[in-house]
């Protein structure tokens, strides 16, 4: 069993996903409860994934879930939106009303005219998909344009090589450094990512931090310098935006100098003269000028990756902002695929989730293999953005959401009704906020679900759902391997998880639902794993056998990746496509491009004189998930005020001292920080993100437009592909001491 | 006797702070109560970047948790893997291999010891 006896204190083995750290998560916890309360958190020690480690968020899990401010009832809206006018209800009353106006809505309009809302990559991103699904609604998005978090990766992965992949950090072997299959990487590049403050998409930070013990040379691509940029190599402080002239640029260098495995790319490849053509328009001096930086420099940084074997490279969602965030992802993919670094140990190395379990589909085939054809092809092609996008069309399963916001507001080309609105709190999170706010107040009915009252829920929910920690709830994950379990380990309040109350909607919703319960369910992923439910729920985590397709390496070689079982990749050529024959069907370069950001000094001389600096927003803070936990006192506590770092001689040009309050201006808006000295680019501001303060006045939107950096943020989209190009990593701003010093 | 500590390897403490909420969370501090601090050292023109873990005299070395599970909070949760708890003896020849590594030996005082107990402050700066 899950539950361990020790004296009186049961201990719960689980998952961490979502809710509580806030994360993406994966690490395995052992969960101590005595009288049904949570007395501790505890990492498991020899948990593949966190190894014992835990982050501030998790360890301070107890202060997330006993909040005394947590929502512990469903609440329908007594008065107007934007006030706290609510009276709570039971489940059933709450699902009910849920029920009848979705309904009405689907009878009335269409059920495409409600839309699924999520954030990040919290585990309710499955459970959405699957409600919409039932529903019969093709329109699930991520609420940011462009999808520009991890999705552009995925999908430049997923068209030159078939699939996904991600660096070796020994992530799946049990015995991880000690494994004797797994090789050091010799050179890790971290590619515009603080993996100290985060573990993104199934990639737990820290494992870079270990292999660098280890010995693996590091070099690290980002404007500040954080601590990592400190231990790096090679540090290559780019100008924010222009990822994608580095990646060509170095693609050049490999590519001039020979540097490349021509083995590999002669029998694994194809496209290459088309790369090398289009690599050769950004020779050093061309990059060197857009990116900021040293000529010498990038070319030690293409030798050092390239000469290294095996290399690791790690990215972050800056690639994806870009503009053409699918073609920076493309260029830096094409750095991997050139240089051999693929299904080697310590390379990088295709991601299946374990025993091909997918609860979190993302591409049509995941979903086509999952629900069938649950949803009519005439339905199918109402997806918002399809007609646009044919990248939207044909590659992953998600609506565009900037045309959704564009269709909110003016009803074309079919009137959105309604919402489902969970794990994302947009108003404060969304660039320009405002906007995205009018579009959602246009729609006659928002459902929020969430664990706290948060600006979104204030300004637009008409019901809101108290949903539950990841202590709070059952479930099962495969992101990537091993197969986890998440065991409920306490209850709170009348919270339920998000995958309860997706499965309890969806049966309302769909007649002919097949599912009794959630075990059900869970079995009906599992059908072809091999597994049982039990099995899982006992061991907590199992990872795959060493022959098994999810498992590296050379699998390319040994026809684990294709359909059909030849050697290969999942292309259509069969080869890792470097010019992608799938973008030229869909009327796309198939080759990568590097696109300068809207708003930069180079694109907008005209703006930049009254907007000097250049503003970046979006890293990741160890003490908050995006907008998350500026409640909790023991997180605040690490980082108080929201922080806007810049370099010390550029504070001292505008009479700005460490710790000052200032205001942020552009054209767009302006946001009230603090700023604290750090060696970031001179002519770059690196500003937190996502602030709102849970500590005022409710109806008053707690403070969230006053020093919230998204009210700089233009908004829309750069690209061409409907994926990538958020445009949060540059923009222009200028900064003044405030004259007002108070606390925000 | 023999005297026990912490071995830390600032070169690769990544200043994640998991450090100080696991203290916490062992101890039952209150928000404010630390039984180790990472202070911030970014000097020298960004030439020496570091984070140095300190305990503070709240930190007991977890004597009642080592008993029952071998080694302190802090040493299992941290994030880099770079604490240890030992004997300051062996932590010491640890410390001889390893450059831009530090040892703690703490003492704690007793939680409740303030400085103005002794005195009348007129109810304020208790
Ligand atoms: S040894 Fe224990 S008491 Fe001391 S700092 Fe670490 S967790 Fe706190
Ligand atoms: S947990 Fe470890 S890496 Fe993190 S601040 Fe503490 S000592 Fe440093």
């Amino acid at each position: 069993m899950s539950d361990i006896a020790d004296g009186e204190t049961r201990i719960v083995r689980s998952t961490v996903w979502s809710a509580g750290a806030g994360c993406h998560g994966g690490c395995g916890v052992n969960l101590h409860v005595r009288d049904g309360k949570l007395e501790k958190i505890e990492g498991i020690a020899d948990h593949p994934y966190n190894q014992g480690t835990l982050c501030p968020r998790a360890l301070a899990l107890k202060d997330y879930a006993y909040h005394p401010n947590r929502l512990t009832r469903p609440l329908i809206r007594t008065g107007a939106r934007g006030t706290d006018t609510w009276r709570p209800a039971s489940w059933d009353e709450a699902l009910s009303l849920v029920e009848s106006k979705l309904s009405a809505v689907k009878q009335e309009f269409g059920a495409e005219s409600t839309v699924f809302v999520q954030g990040t990559g919290r585990d309710v991103g499955g459970w959405l998909v699957f409600l919409a699904y039932n529903y019969g609604s093709p329109n699930w998005m991520q609420a940011l344009p462009g999808n520009s978090c991890y999705h552009p990766r995925l999908l430049a992965m997923k068209v030159a090589m078939g699939d996904y992949v991600v660096p070796d950090n020994s992530q799946f072997q049990q015995a991880r450094y000690e494994s004797p299959e797994w090789r050091l990487p010799e050179c890790y590049v971290v590619w515009g990512q603080n993996p100290v403050a985060t573990c993104n998409d199934g990639n737990h930070g820290h494992w870079i931090i270990h292999c660098v013990k280890r010995g693996s040379k590091l070099v690290v691509i980002d404007p500040n310098y954080t601590w990592l940029a400190s231990r790096a190599d090679i540090w290559l402080p780019l100008r924010p935006g222009t990822d994608g002239a580095l990646a060509l640029g170095m693609l050049n260098v490999i590519i001039e100098e020979e540097l490349y495995d021509k083995d590999f790319v002669e029998k694994w490849t194809v496209g290459f003269e088309q790369l090398k053509a289009r690599a050769a328009e950004y020779p050093l001096d061309r990059v060197a000028e857009i990116c900021w930086l040293k000529k010498d420099l990038i070319a030690e940084a293409a030798r050092a990756y390239a000469r290294a074997s095996p290399a690791a490279l790690q990215w972050g969602v800056p690639v994806d902002m870009a503009p053409e965030g699918f073609s920076v992802a493309s260029a830096i993919n094409h750095l991997w695929a050139i240089t051999g670094n693929v299904e080697i140990p310590g390379g990088m190395i295709v991601a299946r989730p374990a025993f091909g379990m997918t609860a979190y589909p993302m591409s049509q085939d995941a979903i086509q293999d999952m629900y069938g054809d649950l949803m009519d092809k005439d339905q199918q092609a109402k997806r918002i953005g399809v007609d646009e996008f044919p990248l939207v069309r044909h590659m992953h399963w998600r609506a565009q959401p900037d045309s959704v916001i564009t269709q909110a507001l003016t009803g074309k080309p079919y009137p959105l009704k309604a919402s489902v609105i969970a794990g994302t709190n947009f108003v404060v999170g969304a660039q320009d906020p405002l906007r995205w706010r009018k579009a959602f107040e246009n729609l006659d009915f928002n459902v929020v679900v969430d664990l706290f009252m948060t600006p979104t829920a204030m300004a637009l929910a008409d019901v809101v759902l108290p949903s539950a920690s990841f202590a709070e709830r059952d479930g099962i994950r495969a992101w990537w391997s091993p197969l986890t379990a998440q065991n409920t380990a306490i209850r709170f309040g009348d919270c339920r998880s998000d995958a309860e109350i997706c499965f309890e909607l969806s049966r309302r919703l769909r007649d002919d639902f097949q599912f009794e319960t959630l075990p059900d369910l869970y079995r009906y992923y599992l059908k072809d794993t091999g597994q049982t439910l039990e099995d899982v729920r006992e061991e907590h985590w199992i990872m795959p056998p060493r022959d098994s397709p999810a498992m590296p390496y050379h699998r390319h070689e040994k026809g684990l990746l294709r359909a059909d079982g030849k050697p290969g990749f999942a292309t259509p050529s069969g080869k890792i496509e470097l010019a992608s024959s799938q973008m030229q069907e869909w009327g796309y370069d198939p080759l990568p491009v590097y696109v300068e950001p809207t708003y930069s000094p180079v694109s907008r001389p005209d703006m930049a004189e009254e907007y000097p600096l250049i503003l970046n927003t979006g890293s990741r803070t160890i003490a908050f998930f995006h907008s998350e936990h500026r409640n909790v006192p023991k997180l605040r506590r690490l980082n108080p005020d929201p922080l806007v770092e810049i370099h010390p001689e550029t504070a001292a040009n505008y009479g700005i001292a460490d710790g000052d309050w200032v205001w942020l201006e552009n054209h767009v808006g302006k946001c009230r920080m603090r700023a604290k000295f750090a060696y970031v680019h001179p002519r770059v501001v690196v500003a937190q993100h996502s602030w709102w303060m849970p500590e005022k006045v409710r109806e008053k939107d707690y403070g969230a437009y006053e020093s919230n950096v998204n009210m700089l943020m233009p908004g829309g989209l750069s690209s061409k592909s409907g994926f990538g190009g958020a445009q949060v990593k540059s923009v222009l701003c200028r900064i003044r001491k405030a004259d007002d010093q108070a606390a925000a | 006797m023999t005297v026990y500590g912490l071995w830390i390897d600032y070169e690769y403490c990544t200043g994640c702070k998991a450090c100080e909420i696991a203290c916490q969370q062992e101890h039952g501090f209150d928000t404010e109560e630390l039984g180790i601090q990472v202070l911030e050292q970014l000097m020298n023109g960004g030439q020496t970047y570091n984070f140095m873990p300190i305990p503070t005299d709240l930190c007991d070395l977890c004597t009642e948790r080592v008993q029952r599970e071998g080694r302190p909070s802090c040493v299992h949760h941290c994030m880099a893997k770079v604490m240890e708890f030992g004997p300051v003896e062996d932590l010491a020849r640890r410390m001889s291999q390893k450059p831009r590594s530090v040892i703690w030996a703490p003492k704690p005082r007793p939680r409740d010891q303030r400085p103005f107990d002794g005195a009348d402050t007129g109810g304020s700066a208790q």
